[in-house]
């Protein structure tokens, strides 16, 4: 069998499969996190909490851009002959919306921090001063920053959950390979 | 601080020529009491990538005892309460004051005693001591540097370098660093 890092026009490679669930996991983790951090009575606890989410935050950054580039760079398989006509329409535009969101998450709290009057420097994960964003310091933009990360988060777990029910749907009632082929290659041939 | 109160004592008693040392130690020997409204405390966290966090606490109170025939037996007490901490940020300033930091609720003050005073020049001072904050104790010590001394008031500038990881206040390392720099202007009235 042929290298399987790379997608092919019938499968997803490791490539994509790894990056795919790994920013799952970041970002389903990071909506959990910032719901907690914002909840808790420990202002210490807190802040700690508020630095781990804005480490895994540019971690998650940098990991989109890796699969925006990836995607843009590799095949994407066709989906199965038995999907119709109205999902062979929306999916592609839930998933291009599933990256705007992606994108637009992290850059939004990057935002936030950066015109924070608080001036709390980001060290991701303590390793090294990730600058801010060239924007102006106010109470006014951080209130707005602060709105638009909290309902880019709301937004973006309901786009997850409506993508992660259509997974569920093809695997469990329309029984493809929609769902099997984004956790090995191996089943690839099965999605057509 | 009161370690730099001793010590501005002990180099005003030590300014004076040979001749009038006494005379001056008379004159600078007695008990002071702080007054805030004539003094100040500064401190400054430094942090990642320059700058720092800048504060001050607005209230405090402090007597000054210098040993008419010791300077090294001169006392200085201190006590800060850390409820009147204020960054211009009042956000910053209610984390300051909560249980991440200060807990001032729980811990309403913070005592510096003085354990002793040695002279490092003329007009400079090291005052060696204890602080207490959140229940915990170490010694720490203060350069005072004498800035005036005439009718019964007596001026010192007190800096001293305290790690807050030491009291339970290490919340925010490295971001922000361990070690925080006062820098104070205390004035004592003799009474």
């Amino acid at each position: 069998m042929q290298t399987s890092i790379t997608n092919s026009t019938t499968r997803y490679g490791w490539g994509t499969i790894i990056l795919h669930w790994l920013i799952a996991l970041i970002f389903i983790g990071q909506f959990a996190l910032g719901f907690v951090m914002v909840r808790l009575t420990s202002q210490r606890t807190a802040f700690e909490l508020i630095q781990l989410h804005k480490s895994f935050g540019f971690l998650l950054l940098g990991l989109i851009i890796l699969r925006i580039a990836w995607r843009l760079g590799n095949a994407a398989p066709a989906l199965p002959r038995s999907v119709g006509i109205l999902e062979r329409r929306a999916a592609p535009l839930a998933h291009f919306a599933l990256y705007a969101f992606q994108l637009a998450l992290p850059l939004s709290g990057w935002a936030l921090v950066s015109v924070s009057m608080l001036e709390i420097p980001s060290l991701p994960f303590n390793l090294f001063i990730m600058p801010n964003l060239p924007l102006a310091e106010s109470d006014g933009a951080e209130s707005f920053w602060a709105a638009a990360h909290w309902y880019l988060a709301y937004a973006g777990m309901a786009l997850v959950a409506v993508h992660v029910a259509a997974a569920l749907r093809h695997h469990f009632q329309l029984r493809d390979g929609v769902l099997t082929r984004m956790i090995t290659p191996l089943s690839g041939d099965s999605a057509e | 601080m009161f370690a730099r109160i001793l010590g501005f004592a002990a180099v005003a008693a030590c300014l004076a020529t040979p001749v009038s040392a006494a005379v001056a130690l008379g004159d600078a020997a007695g008990s002071y009491s702080i007054s805030p409204a004539n003094s100040s405390i500064h401190f400054s966290i430094g942090k990642v990538g320059g700058g720092g966090l800048n504060g001050t606490f607005a209230r405090f109170k402090g007597s000054i005892r210098i040993d008419n025939s010791d300077v090294g037996r001169s006392q200085v007490n201190f006590t800060i309460f850390p409820e009147s901490v204020g960054t211009g940020q009042g956000r910053i300033d209610a984390f300051l004051r909560s249980d991440a930091v200060f807990d001032a609720a729980n811990s309403p003050e913070i005592q510096f005693r003085s354990t002793g005073v040695t002279r490092t020049s003329d007009t400079t001072a090291l005052v060696t001591g204890r602080l207490t904050a959140r229940g915990k104790t170490f010694p720490e010590k203060f350069t005072a540097e004498l800035g005036g001394l005439k009718a019964g008031t007596i001026k010192f500038h007190v800096t001293g370098k305290v790690l807050r990881s030491r009291y339970g206040m290490d919340v925010g390392t490295p971001i922000y660093s361990n070690v925080v720099d006062f820098d104070m202007m205390l004035t004592g009235k003799r009474g």
